[in-house]
């Protein structure tokens, strides 16, 4: 028999976690276990808390609610820099329920969202105060016992951001490969670039050589040459149904190219 | 072995029922309540055989904790037409031979509804994108999408 | 609307088909297209029981290993448990699918209880109140298993040091004709014509399995119904296969069994094996309430039947003009673990080769071979699909080698009506030049005014002999085990039939539905004869029987006799006098092969017309 609770508070559903208690947040991915009698858990909790519902902007960055749906990122006027991503994501019933929140904790090869949140300098709430670096709640994501209240983003500049979605079935399909690259652009030349990839680890990853390589290049075939080599060695990535890890890694520079360059868009 | 009482509205009529902890919408609708029209494909969301349609948007009962919808509206291909009179899409299916063995179709109409409710003049990008969660095994597609543009067109005439 | 994308060629044998037909060549609407959009089409799962119980299975994580124990104490006692369902219970478990048809020897059980020969093969069922319920008891049943060598290649299996498969066929291979470890067919003399052709051109194909992935998942519903009877709602594609299997397998009269189908929520061939049924009125009797029985999505994928994955090798002997005169075939079907369909989908495939084409000499060894893979069964275009795919990519690769447009390739050798195929009966009704004719025209492709020219109707007469047909006894059972062959390629080495086959005269279709010809058999028009069958070998279908080679000189034309096969098995007495015609269609015989066991169900024992 699972229990369900709802609390008015997100401290007070924080609380009720104890050990065998999950968060809810639109359920698809705890559905799913439950379906299959793969859940790990005895109680759903959830909480009713309008502050993990909103999208506030604030200066240079924007804090996105972790109960917040994809369909509402879509439908948000702050984030449109985002909805690109939101409609990356499952078909359209799934992104009517599927949260930010959840999706920090979708496992391979999903995570999307969480791919463009890595690349926006992503910093992540939880209740009882605190905040946390996007990249480093994520890689100790499976030991986390509490509720993430809201993520904040970087809001980038004009055409600074660009996400790429490689999949195998269209317009819907599981992530091959995702990339989100935030490329500021100083006097024609990147600095400070951040990207991330999906679907090329255990988790959404940071891609560090490839940003260090594209320092101070401009974005033209010559320029991003090292970085498309820095890609090669960047990520061991899992085999799965989808692709194997050997083709992931062939084809990461590729995808790259096209995503810095503007090609082969549609 | 306690159930929990759940009231939500189901195609316009209140409806009231006991429920297990953690049970999900499609078996509620379907053992519960008696409307067999969502169908199980697959209750992990890749399908879209189970779409319903909660408070005017697409979901999939396969994938909602039943006691998540107290007090919500849920509209199924059950109440789609208006008594013995078809819905545009329900006739546009028909003529337009967009179901064969029949499985998907329920969810197609319901995911079809739920954008035309939304977007009353849709491309057929839109058509696509608003089925993409729903597959259809004997392969339909191209008849599903013309016979939702179909409707779309005969819905406008009629409104204007 | 209503508008369709179909484009009729009404120009294109006019004369053979009435325009003024009512109904067939017009659209019309789906009968059960109401039901379907109005969500009422009732599939199996769509019926409500009172009580309902849910059965699932505990299934080996291995690919091939011993069950030393099975322990069920935790499970027995979790909540809502109601039945813990054993190998034992099942009155009669051992069956093989085409024993319906007296074809093969029963190699699989419902439960296991000894070994388990695939990932996910089911070991103990357990019924519960709920679903979720009978999921977490099934995870506490402790299956204590001795893990044995797999093997997932079909040649590997063929070795002598492979491991045992399926105990019933220890040499990994179906056994074909009671004397081969495969289907061979013999048509002309292959051998020669490589000798004399300008190339020789070689391709290796491989297939994977393909799940037939239907939106409804496969599933049964049974109930206690009035006067002793079980009713089951059920998915199948085969109703009457699965209501016979169920009967045998519950050693019940089928007249206590109420079988209700017909609405199935997409099948593709993925719905005939009837595991559901008998599993869901087993549990019915056993608990006394309904009982349903249905596959999740991940065991659909899992242990559902799968199109088998086939590896097929061809061997063309290529003129330079680009006329193929002899195509051999090496065919692997893999089985998987058990025999469901696929010794039959290989008796339809060979006799599909060499394709659609005019080849005056063909050879095919096709292996039926037993993997620790999950079974496969059937699904569109069975046990034909994946060989046309070798046959034609292979047709690509013969263009390149001769340099010749592909498509002028195919005209040049497609069969015309009246040309002798493979099999022995005249080819009727082609229309591959047209449709190649057609898809030229369709997709740009140039080809020749001579070949735009050409028509099925012009079939070569010449074509109608048939070169002398070489045989051979290799492959016999148990040889390749034994370490006396390895080579699994048609012999180099047969013998000229001693009973030349050209002057085998050939036998129309309709003449082998036993009606009279219409006009008189043409070229070296001389029929062979044909002997009365055993029992034994009137249990299989007819056109695969092996068959003795036609006597010289030939007696007078029996137009009824089926021609002589071409899956030639040249084992039988080549003297055997020509005797009375048979004509399988009204044949009657006992219908026992295949139920030797005692136990056997009253309905599929007894005399039955075929
Ligand atoms: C058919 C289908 C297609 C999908 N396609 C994609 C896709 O293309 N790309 C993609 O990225 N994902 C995809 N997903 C995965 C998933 O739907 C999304 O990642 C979604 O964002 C998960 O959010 P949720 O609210 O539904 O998570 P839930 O199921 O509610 O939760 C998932 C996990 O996250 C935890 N959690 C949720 N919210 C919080 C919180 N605020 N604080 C702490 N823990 C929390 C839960 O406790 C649980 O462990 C798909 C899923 C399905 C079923």
């Amino acid at each position: 028999m699972i229990g369900f609770e709802t609390y008015p508070n997100v401290d007070q559903a924080a609380a009720a976690l104890r050990d065998d208690g999950v968060y809810f947040g639109g359920g698809t991915l705890i559905m799913r276990a439950l379906n299959y009698g793969e859940q790990d858990f005895s109680r759903i909790v959830r909480t009713t808390d309008p502050a993990l519902k909103q999208v506030e902007a604030a200066g240079d960055r924007v804090r996105i609610g972790a109960d917040v749906t994809m369909r509402e990122v879509i439908a948000s006027s702050d984030l449109s820099f985002l909805t690109p991503v939101a409609r990356s994501v499952g078909g359209p019933a799934v992104r009517n329920v599927a949260t930010v929140g959840g999706n920090l904790f979708a496992e391979h090869p999903y995570g999307d969202f969480t791919v463009a949140l890595l690349a926006l300098d992503g910093r992540v709430s939880v209740a009882g105060g605190g905040e946390h670096d996007l990249s480093d709640f994520i890689s100790s994501r499976t030991t986390f016992n509490g509720v993430v209240t809201s993520v904040s983003v970087a809001r980038p500049g004009g055409q600074d951001f660009r996400y790429h979605k490689v999949s195998r079935v269209k317009p819907k399909g599981v992530s091959v490969m995702s990339i989100a690259a935030w490329l500021p652009r100083a006097t024609g030349r990147i600095s400070n670039a951040r990207l991330a990839f999906g679907a090329m680890g255990e988790t959404p990853l940071r891609a560090l050589p490839v940003e260090q390589a594209l320092e101070g290049t401009s974005l033209d075939a010559s320029g991003i040459e090292s970085a498309l080599q820095a890609v090669i060695g960047a990520f061991n990535p899992p085999d799965d149904p989808l692709a194997s890890g050997w083709y992931r890694k062939e084809v990461a520079p590729v995808h790259l190219r096209r995503l810095l360059l503007g090609e082969g868009e549609k | 072995m306690a159930k929990m009482p759940l009231q939500f509205s189901l195609n316009g009529r209140d409806t009231a029922i006991f429920v297990n902890g953690g049970e999900n919408m499609l078996e509620t609708l379907r053992r519960g309540v008696g409307d067999m029209s969502p169908k199980y494909g697959c209750a992990q969301g890749t399908c879209g055989s189970c779409t319903v349609i909660v408070d005017g948007q697409p979901q999939l009962s396969c994938l909602t904790l039943s006691q998540t919808m107290e007090g919500r509206s849920v509209e199924t291909v059950s109440g789609l037409s208006d008594g013995p009179q078809l819905h545009a899409l329900q006739q546009a299916f028909m003529d337009g031979f967009a179901a064969q063995c029949g499985y998907c179709t329920g969810g197609m109409l319901m995911a079809a509804k739920a954008l035309l409710m939304n977007n009353p003049n849709p491309s057929r990008d839109d058509v696509v994108e608003a089925i993409s969660g729903n597959v259809c095994r004997c392969t339909g597609y191209e008849p599903i999408i013309d016979a939702i543009l179909d409707a779309a067109t005969k819905m406008r005439g009629r409104a204007m | 609307m209503a508008s369709s994308s179909i484009e009729f060629r009404k120009e294109l044998f006019a004369d053979e088909r009435p325009e003024d037909l009512n109904e067939i060549g017009k659209p019309k609407q789906r009968q059960d297209a109401l039901g379907h959009v109005t969500g009422r089409t009732a599939y199996f799962d769509d019926h409500k029981f009172e009580g309902l119980l849910h059965m699932r299975c505990v299934r080996s994580p291995h690919h091939h290993a011993r069950i030393r124990s099975v322990n069920t104490s935790a499970a027995e006692i979790m909540p809502g448990v109601v039945r813990i369902v054993r190998p034992q219970d099942i009155p009669n478990n051992m069956n093989t699918m085409l024993s319906i048809i007296g074809f093969g020897r029963d190699d699989e059980a419902l439960l296991q209880d000894k070994k388990v020969a695939y990932k996910g093969e089911p070991v103990i069922a357990i019924i519960g109140e709920t679903e979720l319920q009978v999921r977490n008891a099934c995870k506490v049943v402790q299956v204590d298993y001795e893990v044995l060598p797999h093997v997932l290649d079909v040649e590997e299996a063929l070795t002598p040091q492979a491991p045992v498969v399926n105990e019933e066929y220890p040499n990994n291979t179906f056994d074909y004709h009671d004397l081969y470890d495969h289907q061979k067919l013999r048509f002309g003399d292959v051998n020669g014509a490589f000798a004399k052709a300008d190339h020789v051109i070689e391709g290796e194909y491989q297939m994977s399995p393909i799940e037939q992935a239907p939106m409804e998942t496969c599933g049964a519903i049974a109930a206690p119904e009035t006067n002793d009877r079980y009713v089951c709602y059920t998915s199948t594609q085969a109703l009457f296969f699965s209501l016979g299997l169920s009967a045998k397998f519950l050693n019940v009269s089928s007249s206590r069994l109420h079988f209700i189908g017909g609405t199935v929520g997409g099948g593709f061939g993925g719905k005939v094996d009837s595991l559901h049924e008998p599993m869901a009125v087993l549990g019915s009797m056993l608990t006394g309430r309904p009982v349903k029985f249905m596959w999740d999505r991940a065991e659909e994928m899992q242990v559902g039947a799968p199109r088998g994955a086939e590896r097929w090798r061809l061997k063309d002997g290529v003129m330079n003009d680009g006329r193929i005169v002899a195509r051999e075939f090496t065919g692997f079907f893999d089985a998987g673990a058990y025999t469901r369909l696929s010794s039959y989908a290989i008796i339809k495939g060979t006799g599909h080769l060499p394709g659609p084409y005019s080849i005056p000499n063909v050879a095919a060894n096709v292996y039926c071979v037993y993997t620790n893979r999950t079974p496969a069964t059937a699904m569109r275009g069975f046990g034909i699909t994946a060989v046309d795919f070798a046959i034609e990519a292979h047709m690509d690769k013969v263009a390149e080698a001769v340099r010749m447009n592909p498509i002028e390739l195919r005209i040049l050798n497609a069969y015309r009506d009246g040309e002798m195929k493979a099999h022995r009966r005249l080819a009727k009704n082609t229309a591959l030049i047209e449709c190649c004719q057609v898809a030229a025209q369709k997709g740009n492709w140039a080809i020749r005014p001579e070949f735009s020219a050409m028509s099925s109707l012009q079939g070569d007469s010449a074509k109608v002999d048939i070169p002398p047909t070489v045989v051979d006894h290799d492959g016999k059972i148990g040889d390749r085990k034994r370490g006396v062959i390895n080579d699994a390629a048609p012999s180099k080495d047969g013998q000229v039939s001693d009973k030349p086959t050209s002057t085998v005269a050939p036998v129309t279709a309709t003449q082998a539905m036993g009606e009279a010809a219409r006009e008189p058999a043409r070229v070296g028009a001389d029929t062979m004869p044909s002997r009365v069958r055993s029992a034994e070998q009137e249990s299989m279908p007819a056109r695969d029987l092996p068959q003795p080679p036609a006597p010289t000189p030939a007696p007078p034309p029996a137009p009824a006799v089926p021609q002589q096969s071409a899956f030639a098995a040249p084992q039988n007495t080549p003297s055997d006098p020509p005797s009375t015609p048979v004509v399988p269609s009204t044949q009657q015989e006992p219908y026992t092969r295949g139920f030797k066991r005692p136990g056997t169900s009253p309905f599929v024992r007894g005399t039955r017309r075929r």
